[in-house]
């Protein structure tokens, strides 16, 4: 059997070469591994390598020859113990060229589900966020013998935030680990536990040192089920505080929601309240994809009503009207959310109702909603305690733009924190963040008053 | 006074000593797995399999059939199939980096699937939406697959974590190459498997390059086995052109993570022919350096020389290669022939709820 031997592409750019020299001559016996010849490319000059044992017959191609395709038939090899052809039995077939790709519509996403009606007479009591999340946790654990906390000092020392208080005395050692100060293993780890079967809660002490951990936060936990055809998951949670805290300066003062909601295949919540911080953190342990779930160390102590109900789950990507107003559209979330129902307050005593419309998950975004109350209102600002540039605030003005126009009455606004790192001056920290005041000023001039 | 803190040193150096040198020291006392003869046959199949498959795929390559990426594994296939003929396959769990066709290949994937994965057809292990190094199997508990230097290391301690969290008695085998072994999230995985005594066999395939970058140049401590010394980690240094003594070396690694005693390091000295990709003009090292290993310590040749030592007929071991050879045609065949994904699959498994 004759064998075409033809112009190789020796990367993933090349479409033709120089054939710089032959290395063997017509007659001659080769096995695997021999070197043929010597392809110039524009970056290299590689060995071309005989993979089947034969005899050279004709070469086609001579020596020098420049600019030769690949895929061109530059020589042809004869069988072992056959005589080879002195010309190829076929033309040379031509590298596959790409199928005009037909267009493909993106499919349009499932309606969004609303949150789950709150009985009537359900006794609602106070609750921390941190007591919320921590309770969420429990929860899942006793539902479900798969799910694990780990992270540093979630353990013995009961959660560099107290989050994880109470956890390791009712689940034991087992299921509440702590680990060395090791982001980028343990962040791993809970990928790869996640990828054999089990469904880990991985905390971060801030997402601040989830930088050292985010190759597996991307590359490992949010491209797998893409890049495995659906048959590989990776069902874990990050979580942690996110944003500026207090005082602590720039390396640990910075909102990753941005980030993080920039990437398909990841489910990012940043959730305001206890109730939200609850029912979305059991959803995301449920969840059968990998999540992002950014906290607040600023909000961890504020205590709100939360429904006591049995199983209190949320869906992801429903954004809520936390106040509802026909003026203006304030979006927001996370601690944002506390600073626009300041401002709404305070606008309404000078006769603007603003709607304050909560994320509470940046990934997948609840457009919708978005659009809804903008249709309503005409008029929109977004509160974001993060950086303006390529920031969630970017991405909903851009949406307003595309998909809003004809509902926009003013240019849409954004009040973000100043886009510098953050300072540790008291008087610079507080210029440096957004405050309800800026939030307010922002709103008056889209209401042009 | 100062003898007893020399003392104290010496016990202290007699049990590391124990620790980290006992695996190495039953190694040494009995280096090749007894194979009859139809393992050693099934083991010659296996290697002449990845080797005729990366053959091709290389090929294929140069034909512009597989783009990208194409990391190929000929020289090294005694690593894949000794070690992995050692597992558990209902129990323990593979996971590798990007040069993984041959691990796939030895653990009974069919072929076919992982070169139509490569063309990037809708037929592809992953719907050809991974390609030659995003690729797995979770029915054969094969976890990939994965592109980033040394990324699965901290993953397959994970895997491994999952199965001591389970109690399901497997072991993870975690492989990486010399180049990898640099990355420090090797080590933060090596402290917490060594901490938490995970059942993980952390493999170093020493190929001797990293890329272009020989061991020499990048690596103050060239004995990847000793490693693991830091974490108490044994260490095992093994002949990774012997699928023999690659096969005993494994059971040796496999029977003490297996006992609850956590993680072994092996070294497994092996090499590669080809370039680290197919883009690769290898001019960093001699073309005689890569024909002595060729001559001299090819895995497959010396499987074959000894299976004829043997007094295995030669017409069997043709047969074997006929047979590999047109496995390997019809998988090239169908690869080529198989139809591209549709283009809906652009927006399908990007996250596997819909919320």
């Amino acid at each position: 059997m004759a064998i075409e031997l033809k112009m190789p592409a020796l990367s993933p750019t090349m479409e033709e070469g120089t054939l710089a020299k032959w290395l063997v001559k017509e007659g001659d016996t080769v096995k695997s591994g021999d070197i043929l010849a010597e392809i110039e490319t524009d970056k290299a000059t590689m060995e071309f390598e005989a993979v089947d044992e034969g005899v050279v017959g004709k070469i086609l191609v001579p020596e020098g020859t420049e600019g030769v395709k690949v895929g061109t038939v530059i020589a042809v090899i004869g069988g072992e113990g056959e005589s080879a052809p002195a010309t190829p039995a076929a033309p040379a077939t031509p590298v596959v060229a790409p199928a005009p790709a037909a267009a493909a519509e993106r499919p349009a996403p499932a309606p969004r589900k609303a949150d789950p009606a709150v009985p009537a007479g359900t006794n609602m009591k106070s609750s921390t966020v941190r007591e919320a999340l921590r309770d969420a946790m429990a929860e899942e654990m006793r539902r479900d013998n798969r799910v694990f906390v780990m992270g540093e000092e979630v353990a013995e020392y009961q959660g560099a935030y107290k989050v994880t208080q109470g956890l390791l005395e009712e689940f034991g050692p087992q299921r509440v680990i702590d680990t060395p100060i090791t982001e980028y293993g343990f962040a791993g780890i809970g990928a790869g536990a996640a990828m054999g079967g089990l469904r880990p809660v991985i905390e971060f002490m801030t997402f601040n040192f989830a930088m050292q951990a985010i190759d597996h936060i991307i590359n490992s936990a949010a491209k797998t089920n893409y890049m495995s055809g659906g048959q590989m998951r990776c069902p874990v949670v990050f979580r942690g505080p996110n944003g500026a805290a207090s005082r602590v300066g720039a390396q640990h003062s910075q909102n990753y929601g941005p980030w993080y909601a920039s990437v398909p295949g990841l489910v990012v919540i940043a959730p305001y309240d206890a109730a939200d911080a609850k029912g979305l953190l059991k959803a995301a342990i449920r969840c059968e994809d990998p999540v992002v779930f950014l906290e607040n160390e600023l909000v961890y102590g504020r205590t709100f009503e939360l429904p006591e109900l049995d199983d209190h789950v949320l869906p992801i990507g429903k954004a809520r009207i936390m106040r509802e107003g026909r003026d203006v559209t304030i979006v927001s979330y996370s601690i944002g959310v506390g600073l626009a129902l300041e401002a709404a307050e305070t606008l309404a005593g000078e006769g603007i109702e603003a709607e304050v419309l909560d994320l509470r998950t940046l990934r997948p975004l609840d457009r919708e909603a978005v659009l809804t109350s903008l249709a309503k209102t005409n008029r929109l600002v977004v509160a974001e305690e993060g950086w303006p540039q390529c920031s969630i605030s970017s991405e909903i003005m851009a949406l307003c733009m595309e998909e809003g126009f004809d509902h926009l009455d003013a240019p849409v606004l954004r009040v973000c924190d100043e886009d510098v790192p953050l300072p540790y001056a008291a008087n610079l920290e507080k210029a440096a963040i957004i405050d309800s005041a800026r939030i307010a000023a922002a709103v008056r001039k889209v209401c042009y008053r | 006074m100062a003898k007893k803190p020399t003392a104290a040193k010496a016990a202290a150096a007699a049990e590391e000593g124990f620790a980290l040198r006992s695996l190495q020291e039953a190694h040494g006392a009995s280096k090749r797995y007894a194979a009859s003869d139809d393992e050693l046959l099934t083991f010659y199949e296996q290697m002449v399999l990845i080797r005729r498959f990366e053959e091709r795929a290389g090929q294929l390559y140069g034909l512009g059939l597989i783009g990208g990426f194409c990391h190929l594994y000929i020289g090294q296939e005694a690593v894949a199939v000794g070690l992995q003929s050692a597992l558990d396959g209902d129990k323990d769990s593979v996971i590798t980096g990007y040069r993984d066709h041959g691990h796939m290949l030895a653990y009974g994937i069919d072929p076919k699937v992982i070169m139509a994965e490569l063309t990037g057809r809708a037929a592809g292990i992953s719907k050809g939406k991974g390609g030659s190094m995003h690729m797995f199997s979770v029915d054969h508990k094969f976890y990939g697959g994965h592109g980033i230097v040394g990324a699965q290391v901290p993953l397959g301690t994970g895997l491994a974590f999952a199965h001591k969290y389970r109690g399901d008695g497997g072991v993870c085998l975690a492989y990486f190459g010399d180049g990898a072994a640099n990355q420090g999230q090797v080590y933060e995985a090596f402290n917490m498997a060594a901490l938490w005594k995970l059942p993980i066999v952390f493999v170093v395939e020493n190929n001797g390059y990293a890329m272009g970058t020989a061991v020499k140049r990048g690596s103050a401590e060239t004995d990847f086995y000793r490693r693991g010394t830091a974490f108490r980690i044994p260490g095992m240094d093994v002949n990774g052109m012997d699928v023999l003594e690659v096969r005993a070396a494994a059971e040796i690694a496999l029977d003490f993570v297996r006992g609850g005693n956590g993680p072994v390091l092996m070294e497994l000295n092996t090499y590669r022919y080809r370039g680290h990709s197919m883009s690769d003009p290898a001019k960093y090292r001699s073309r005689e350096e890569v024909q002595e290993m060729r001559d001299k310590h090819d895995p497959i040749e010396a499987a074959k020389a000894e299976l004829l030592a043997r007094g295995i007929a030669e017409d069997r071991i043709k047969d074997i290669d006929k047979r590999i050879r047109s496995v390997v045609t019809e998988a090239a065949d169908f690869a080529e022939n198989s139809p591209e994904p549709e283009m809906t699959e652009l927006y399908t498994d990007v996250l596997v709820e819909s919320y």
